[in-house]
């Protein structure tokens, strides 16, 4: 049984059956479709003049067809892992084998009148329909927070027209998962586009007259009006559900390799799990399509007795306007950030993440080829040569010569 | 309309029929083994690596820079290799084979 219908949850379903696994397959979700490409809500999704259907996964019969039993709009609210059974309200379901892919929730900052009618958040295809329908009528739309969700809004947003101002709370953009000199290419970025882009203001109040809102910062002071107000300000792991069944949960729930709980019979996959991870030789949670894919993999591998697959290197990415950021690895505890061309509108350049030599993430600015080859050399635990890295005229295939030889610490 | 053959990794061939999309898209809607498309179609992930019958090549048309760019390192690349979330399904395609790479 698993309970979330996010892209963990069809992975697992296609992992599977793809190894012919027999059982009965339950997917129990509290949002009436069968599971879709999340990344779209915040891009392409919002432009009224583009075709609103969702993009499934999977399509709605391959469920039928893999003997998957859906479960859609509902919403489990407690687990009996002494009677192993889920409560979904009206009755109870039997498991032997449970996979909670429950996902995250969006962050509520402590704002005075958030809960306006004017004030939207995007987690689910809901979120974004009815966000979608508003900005049409909207000239002036205030984004709360500066991470991916709140930069990708923001462009999605100018490219229709509307005035945009985005509020970061820190001192600048995307702090959470980048360096300060990204951070500053997309701070001009945005600017460029026409975003009023406020760095190191935090909203403390929202208040609504006739339809106008007006949000207000620490003394009460005026910083900007609003038709419509897009919360962006972060997520925390969906493990209410696990704590209520007293699995052990510290920002996620805890697993381990298999993905496997405290609880043999209980696993969990994505976003809302957190994981040790050898590369980075420490705990990590992950808010990614790759990630869910790849624990759903290793859960499948898990209860088919297969070997579980090799470890894999976290990947993400944004689009915002003309621009695609790829991150391969994980930037947190670098030592060392070396650019590899000039970080400004325009260009194409990558940010290279080191700790103590050793390469642990890539930022690629329009440039897939950095990207792909930091990937080959972040797996191998690979110290590049410094000087290939920043010169421009090497070519980065060099690196992967000259970073293949490792060393253990 | 279009009639697309894909070869699977494993050697089997499955027959699909698409009027749009992408090679990728109408690949995972009917469950085409080796083919995932885990980014949905942006260009990003290397997940929907096919390579396109010789004969076939001229027609299809070759790699962007980009998808270039993120088929140089994949296993198993070749002049022939293209990813087919970047390859829209248009009626000129129609009888076309390509082979699926997987990982």
């Amino acid at each position: 049984m698993i309970v979330g219908g996010g892209h963990a949850a069809a992975q697992l379903c296609v992992s599977l059956r793809q190894a012919q696994w027999p059982g009965r397959i339950t997917l129990v979700c509290d949002e009436p479709s069968v599971p879709y490409h999340r990344p779209p809500l915040s891009k392409s999704q919002l432009n009224p003049g583009a075709d609103s259907s969702l993009q499934l996964i999977r399509p709605t019969d391959f469920y039928a067809k893999q003997q998957v039993g859906l479960r859609l709009a509902q919403t489990v609210r407690s687990i009996d892992r002494e009677r192993r059974t889920v409560d979904v309200g009206q009755t109870k379901l039997s498991y032997d084998t449970l996979v909670l892919a429950t996902g995250s929730l969006n962050r509520r900052p402590p704002i005075t009148g958030i809960e306006l009618p004017g004030v939207f958040s995007l987690r689910t295809a809901a979120d974004a329909e009815a966000l979608r329908a508003q900005v049409q009528n909207a000239q002036h739309v205030a984004v709360i927070g500066a991470g991916f969700i709140g930069l990708e809004v923001a462009s999605a947003l100018r490219k229709i027209g509307c005035n945009v101002t985005v509020l970061e709370m820190a001192n600048r953009v995307l702090s959470r998962v980048t360096s300060p000199a990204v951070s500053t290419y997309f701070e001009s970025l945005h600017r460029e586009h026409g975003v009023a882009l406020r760095t190191g203001v935090s909203i403390s109040m929202i208040q609504e007259k006739e339809g106008q809102l007006t949000l207000l910062e620490g003394d009460h002071s005026l910083v900007c009006r609003a038709d419509l107000i897009v919360l962006g300000a972060g997520a925390r792991p969906n493990d209410d559900l696990a704590r209520l069944a007293n699995l052990e949960v510290n920002n996620g729930i805890l697993v381990d390799e298999a993905n496997r709980t405290c609880d043999p019979a209980i696993y969990a996959m994505g976003d809302c799990c957190n994981q040790f991870r050898p590369l980075y030789q420490t705990r990590l949670r992950l808010e990614s399509v790759q990630n869910a894919t790849d624990q759903a993999k290793i859960i499948a591998a898990a209860i088919c007795g297969l070997p579980l697959p090799a470890e894999t290197l976290p990947w993400f990415w944004s689009d915002q306007y003309d621009v695609k950021l790829q991150i391969a690895g994980v930037s947190a505890g670098y030592d060392q950030c070396v650019l590899r061309g000039v970080a400004e509108p325009g260009s194409s350049f990558s940010a290279w993440y080191l700790n103590q030599g050793r390469l642990i993430a890539v930022d690629a600015i329009n440039d897939p080829r950095a990207y792909v080859v930091a990937s080959k050399l972040i797996l191998r635990s690979a110290r590049p040569s410094l000087q290939i890295l920043a010169d421009q005229d090497r070519d980065l295939k060099e690196l992967l010569l000259s970073g293949t030889k490792t060393y253990e610490d | 309309m279009a009639r697309i053959t894909y070869i699977t990794p494993d050697g089997k061939q499955v027959v699909v029929e698409a009027s749009g999309g992408s090679l990728m898209t109408a690949a995972v809607q009917n469950q085409v083994d080796g083919i995932e498309g885990e980014c949905g179609g942006v260009c990003s992930c290397a997940t929907c690596h096919v390579h396109v019958d010789a004969a076939w090549i001229s027609r299809v048309g070759p790699a962007g820079d980009a998808e270039a760019a993120m088929l140089e390192l994949e296993d198993g690349v070749n002049s022939a290799s293209r990813l087919g979330c970047q390859v829209p399904i248009r009626p000129e395609l129609d009888g076309l084979t390509v082979r699926v790479v997987g990982r």
